[in-house]
């Protein structure tokens, strides 16, 4: 008998605001994170959570993890320790970069004043794993822990694999998400440079208008625990973790397959795994990024996987209001996901309004959306290099 | 061009620096200990690269190891530097 894996704790930073409750409810009133072509988070303060110390030990997207672990925590009522032994929770927290500032700054620090001067503080700061490095110290947690790196479907990914870990045996919980602090003028040329961003500095996902993603920061992160252990120590179950589906489109280096057929088989293997037929799907959490060719190929992958079905289910886009968060981005996501469940209430595509031949599904114009009770949601992630990652859950 | 080495001088520079590092100023005195301070290695190759900055005096890991209390710190810098 495999697992049942619930979730039963959530937190987020996002560019509207510093809480998992900021995001999901900002967003469903419509409103946007969004100043200036990005996705800031304006109001985090790194020290409500972390010592002085701690924090100059830490990149901006470490802050982020440990600030969302922080919350996710408390929210599933652990209250300094876990309900198992330390040794049988997993820390994995994926990012599509890792400590890009940091390694900027020492960059500067090595041509300015030589290689004598450069941090010792260097490594630990940049490295991608210094996240969920940070979280397992912060919170004792001593079993697996390690990033996922695979773009922008690294925060699905870590999710993904912390869920297959309870349910193999290796861990009995998880601390799961993903983080990312890359608004650098390095980065966001490099972007620009690839013709992925925006130059309008407006997010519109599946709008015929769209032209690139609007660059974001944050992080999200969820609690993952055995249904029974959680069950037998009287946790909130938030939602349950039912499904995880990767693969890769062996495609091109940046580019998703036109036809997403890669996509399309990550719904399959996620709903699969989770045994829910596509009709009964209630909502989408597209990956939705605003880009001209993510847009097009994720509205195929979802009719490929949906089958007819696809046109009557309500699909709408974070990314809308906050911008595309990298390798946080699923994770955040996810806990959009998780709340759009319990609230029943699907958040809209924030400023769609052009209709694009062949992009002809209810991406939830203007509105958020009424959701069923006991709905079963999807998840998209889709990373540069052809990663493809999906999660599917359901209400609690 | 180094810093004057007074003693009072070097103990300014050294407890300024440490106060960056994270503990608070108010315990950062001669007697305290790195460890109480919660000062690792880590932050000890940062406190050795002010020092060499300010007076030129180079520490070394095996130096660093030594050092117990800020008044090590201290004295070891002025030595070195005079």
């Amino acid at each position: 008998m495999t697992r049942s894996v619930v979730i039963t704790g959530v937190g987020a930073v996002t560019p509207l605001g510093v809480g998992a409750r900021a995001l999901f409810e900002r967003w469903a009133r419509g409103e946007s994170g969004i100043e200036e072509g990005l996705g800031r988070c304006s109001e985090f303060d790194p020290t409500e959570r972390m010592s002085k110390k701690e924090a100059r030990r830490a990149d901006r997207f470490t802050q982020l993890a440990v600030t969302a672990a922080g919350e996710a925590l408390e929210s599933a009522g652990w209250n300094g320790s876990p309900p198992v032994e330390p040794e049988r929770v997993a820390a994995i927290i994926g990012t599509g970069i890792g400590g890009l500032e940091s390694l900027g700054t020492q960059q500067d620090v090595l041509r300015d004043e030589g290689p004598k001067r450069v941090s010792p503080l260097a490594v630990p700061l940049m490295m991608a794993n210094a996240g969920s490095a940070a979280v397992a110290m912060r919170h004792g947690l001593t079993g697996p822990s390690f990033a996922t790196a695979s773009a922008c479907a690294a925060g699905t990914d870590a999710i993904g694999t912390a869920m297959r870990m309870i349910q193999s045996g290796q861990a009995d919980a998880a601390v799961a998400g993903g983080a990312e602090a890359a608004l650098t003028p390095l980065a966001r040329s490099a972007f620009a440079a690839m013709g992925a961003t925006s130059e309008s500095g407006i997010s519109r996902p599946f709008d015929a208008r769209r032209d690139g993603f609007v660059m974001g920061e944050g992080a999200g992160v969820l609690v993952l625990e055995d249904a029974e252990i959680a069950r037998a120590r009287g946790a909130e179950v938030l939602a349950e973790l039912r499904g995880y589906g990767a693969s890769s489109d062996a495609y091109h280096l940046t580019a998703p397959d036109p036809e997403g057929s890669g996509a399309a088989r990550a719904i399959e293997i996620a709903l699969e795994h989770a045994r829910v037929a596509p009709e009964d799907v209630d909502y989408v959490n597209a990956h939705g990024t605003s880009t001209p060719l993510n847009d097009r190929s994720e509205t195929e992958a979802i009719k490929h996987a949906l089958g007819e079905h696809s046109t009557e289910v309500p699909i709408s886009s974070t990314k809308s209001a906050i911008g595309h968060l990298l390798g946080a981005a699923g994770a955040v996501e996810a806990v959009a996901t998780v709340l759009a469940i319990r609230e029943r209430l699907a958040p809209p595509t924030l400023g769609w309004e052009a209709r694009e031949e062949g992009l002809d599904l209810d991406y939830v114009p203007g509105k958020g959306r009424e959701l069923p009770e006991g709905a079963i949601a999807i998840s998209n992630s889709f990373g540069f290099g052809g990663h493809n990652a999906v999660l599917c859950i359901g209400a609690a | 061009m180094p810093a004057t080495v007074t003693k009072e001088n070097v103990q300014e520079t050294i407890v300024e620096a440490i106060a960056k590092l994270g503990p608070d100023p108010s315990e950062i005195t001669p007697d305290a200990t790195f460890e109480s301070l919660e000062i690792d290695s880590l932050d000890l190759v940062e406190l050795a690269q002010v020092i060499e900055d300010e007076y030129g005096v180079a520490m070394k890991s095996e130096d660093a190891s030594r050092l117990q209390t800020v008044q090590d710190a201290v004295d070891l810098v002025v030595e070195r530097a005079s």
